[in-house]
């Protein structure tokens, strides 16, 4: 066989499909560049130290426009306490599909209903937690928010999980089981600790999810104005609080939407540097 | 540990049912492989630690062994050998019932340890698996530190003992041959040992759950000729203290660690004897032809 | 130790054993002669027996180390020199029963003249058997090269006794049957110098890997 090219333009449209791959790919980085640099240039004038140490004053207050305090604080809590209600339901359940679901029928509904879960709108989500919720306990509140976010990341934390345990070599859960272990301490001992970096991965990436959420907000939280950590009564968070800001109508507050918008970005940014680092570390290992 | 009590039951309330038909025994496989398997005279002599009968094992409709009969000779290295797909490694597994991991694995036949059935509704498999310590083909320390992963089997036992679980981690690593070469780094993350040492750290870690029999399922597959070497030496050394069954498609590996050998072929045991006779003198002309290389 | 090298050193003591029994049947045959007085003969037959039985053993293992250890370089030479020392040693206990009986004819006449050469002879060919082991314990190929050396000795003390001999059966026609004996006697130790020289050159090739057996062009007694 000659090993001369026989067909010239076979070298050309190989190098057009790779210039073409090439640009569009730019095109992604450009977009984001486009994005961040837009989100930068008009944000950091509003980035003040009191954007972080006030809560949003009226118009006409000395102190006007004040911060966005209250809503750091919310969207903290709020992810705490979501995390705390998402995260063991969402590995628990990675759990039972990754090692426990093999001869059971349940596992297919299980991870099907999961994956349409993680695709629902998350405006259905808030009119659930509405209903569900706020309805019956007589008034928007910082619970029903909370839980609103949590069953958004229980399907991400379920599929990350169990993706993460089935990482895990099955030599791993051979060994153990020939030392005389039985099935749960394996999982728990071996397993899960072998899949930790995984699994954390998972869970910030949840996190970081959920942090840009304000659809389910709307109908659960509410916002408020005010700091409060007490989430019996409507809630402040980040992202509605700039839904507020750049829906009304004073220039000051457009401002300090802007602002708030790339609090989040950069927020939800250094959680994605995180998650890559944490993911680095756990593939050099 | 104590030599806890296997709960057993007469065998004839956990007897398996009837074997089912053979499907592909009859036409494709020939004559020779029909014939009884020979057996030298020197085993009966032995002491049999673990004996299987008559026992067979399915994966859904195939079936992976027929009717093996053997002996495990009590503190002797007893070697497997066979080309791929032979049985050896399933037998191996069925003897800490860890087949049982696998969907569809279905036995029948009696296999016993100790004159207690291994496959019983009563054989409690966790206590069964202490006592049939593993080795795997490919080495598989835990992600955790090399103390930890020595004293694993003692820590799932419930053992808090700082003072007994640095004694039974020294006692085997130094078993292992490891000792001189970790005993500074304890506590630094095994994965970080070489493919020889993750080897020897996996023998540890079975012996410290204090077996009696170690299974060894192609330990040295993986590990270049000095680390085989070591382990070799190993075994040899464990030899009396410890019943070992090696798997090996490694016929030297076979000769040179065993005191048995026991030939196997399409999922039947073909010839069973003491090593240096097999492999100077075998019996049967299907296994001279398969430890010289001239198979088929 | 390495449980391989535990096994080459049984093997090694198998044949020393081998060679110092060959060694003392020599000894016994010739103080036989020399003191004239066989009642060691039994014995000597006891420990060709027991030669015999550490041949095939020798044998035995050296074969199942081959086929089980999958020995190489030097280690695949000792075995073939295990093997081949074992048929050398053999032969030289061999050549002391034919010692043994050869002296019975020697033995049954009166003595005529005292044996002069014949236990200097023997003392030579002993030594080099015993060389050619202690060069083998050793592994000193010195000492296996003066064991060739020797051999000439050995083949001149032969050519001495022959010619003596010789000349006795000429003058005295009554003594050609005792000087037959002490010819054939003599042919022993030479065959037993030939075999020990043989062990040498085994020795030489285990430790050495160098062939030595025809390269000089040493001449050999037919």
């Amino acid at each position: 066989m000659p090993i001369v090219a026989q067909n010239p333009m076979a070298r050309v449209y190989s190098r057009f499909m790779y210039a073409l791959c090439i640009a569009f790919a730019l095109l992604i980085i450009g977009v984001l560049v486009l994005i961040i640099g837009y989100l930068v240039s008009i944000g950091w004038r509003s980035v003040s130290v009191s954007f972080f140490t006030e809560n949003p004053q009226p118009y006409g207050s000395g102190r006007y426009p004040g911060g966005m305090l209250n809503g750091l604080v919310g969207t903290s809590v709020l992810l705490a306490v979501s995390g705390v209600v998402g995260i063991p339901i969402g590995i628990l359940a990675g759990v039972y599909l990754s090692e426990y679901s093999a001869n059971s029928k349940l596992a297919a509904p299980v991870r099907f209903v999961s994956d349409v879960l993680a695709g629902v709108p998350s405006i259905v989500v808030g009119i659930l937690g509405y209903e569900l919720l706020v309805v019956p306990l007589g008034g928007y509140n910082g619970w029903a928010g909370a839980l609103a976010l949590a069953f958004i990341m229980i399907p991400i934390v379920t599929r990350t999980t169990e993706e993460m345990l089935r990482l895990v070599p099955k030599s791993y859960r051979e060994a153990s089981v020939a030392l005389g272990a039985t099935k749960a301490r394996t999982i728990l001992r071996v397993v899960i600790p072998a899949a930790t970096g995984g699994l954390v991965t998972g869970i910030m990436l949840a996190l970081a999810r959920v942090a840009g959420e304000t659809a389910p907000l709307l109908f659960t939280a509410l916002g408020t104005r005010l700091l409060t950590v007490n989430p019996n009564q409507p809630f402040p968070s980040l992202t509605k609080q700039i839904y507020n800001y750049a829906t009304g109508p004073y220039k000051e507050q457009k401002e300090l939407a802007w602002a708030g918008i790339l609090v989040l970005i950069s927020l939800i940014l250094v959680l994605n540097v995180a998650i890559r680092l944490l993911s680095q570390r756990r593939g050099a290992r | 540990m104590t030599p806890a009590v296997m709960k057993t039951i007469p065998t004839a309330a956990g007897a398996p049912a009837a074997p089912p038909p053979d499907f592909d025994a009859p036409d494709r496989q020939g004559q020779e492989e029909k014939k009884p398997p020979y057996i030298h005279p020197e085993l009966a002599s032995e002491q049999s630690l673990l004996t299987v009968e008559n026992f067979n094992l399915f994966y859904g409709q195939s079936q992976a062994l027929h009717a093996v009969s053997l002996n495990i000779s009590a503190g002797k290295v007893t070697a497997l050998i066979g080309p791929s797909g032979c049985g050896k490694s399933t037998l191996l597994r069925s003897m800490n019932r860890l087949n049982d991991l696998i969907d569809g694995v279905r036995v029948t036949g009696n296999m016993t340890f100790k004159g207690q059935p291994i496959y019983d509704r009563h054989t409690d498999v966790i206590e069964l698996r202490k006592r049939l310590g593993m080795v795997f083909q490919k080495s598989n320390p835990f992600p955790m530190s090399i103390f930890e992963n020595v004293v694993y089997a003692l820590r799932i036992a419930g053992e808090r003992k700082r003072r007994k679980l640095e004694e039974v981690a020294e006692k085997s690593l130094r078993s292992a041959a490891l000792w001189d070469e970790v005993k500074d780094r304890l506590h630094t993350s095994a994965l970080r040992l070489s493919g020889g040492q993750q080897q020897r750290l996996c023998i540890a870690r079975a012996i410290a759950a204090d077996p009696e029999v170690l299974l060894m399922d192609e330990p040295c597959s993986a590990l270049d000729p000095i680390a085989t070497a070591k382990v070799e030496e190993l075994i040899h050394e464990l030899r009396g203290n410890y019943t070992v069954v090696i798997v090996t498609h490694n016929m030297q590996q076979a000769a040179r660690v065993s005191d048995y050998t026991a030939f196997m072929y399409l999922g039947r045991l073909i010839e069973y004897g003491p090593t240096n006779t097999l492999f100077v003198t075998p019996h049967l002309k299907e296994t001279e032809a398969y430890i010289t290389g001239r198979f088929g | 130790m390495r449980h391989f090298e535990e096994l080459l050193q049984e093997l090694l003591q198998k044949i020393v054993m081998m060679g110092t029994i060959a060694e003392s049947m020599i000894q016994i045959a010739v103080t036989g002669l020399v003191k004239r007085n066989q009642s060691n003969a039994v014995e000597v037959f006891l420990k060709e027996q027991e030669v015999n039985r550490l041949q095939v053993e020798v044998d035995d293992r050296a074969v199942k180390l081959t086929a089980l250890q999958q020995p190489v370089a030097q280690d695949v030479r000792f075995l073939f020199m295990a093997s081949r020392i074992g048929g050398e040693l053999e032969r030289i206990a061999d050549q002391a029963i034919n010692i043994v009986q050869n002296s019975k004819h020697v033995l049954e006449d009166p003595p005529v003249r005292p044996l002069v050469e014949l236990p200097i002879m023997a003392d030579v060919a002993q030594k080099m058997v015993r060389d050619s082991l202690t060069a083998m314990i050793q592994r000193d190929v010195n000492l296996a090269a003066t064991v060739l050396e020797e051999e000439k000795k050995v083949d001149a003390f032969r050519n001495q006794i022959f010619s003596r001999l010789l000349e006795e059966m000429k003058q005295d026609p009554t003594a050609i049957e005792r000087s037959l004996s002490l010819i054939l006697i003599a042919r022993n130790l030479e065959r037993i110098g030939d075999h020990a020289t043989n062990v040498a050159e085994e020795v030489i090739y285990w430790i050495q890997g160098r062939d030595v057996r025809h390269s000089k062009g040493t001449t050999k007694a037919i």
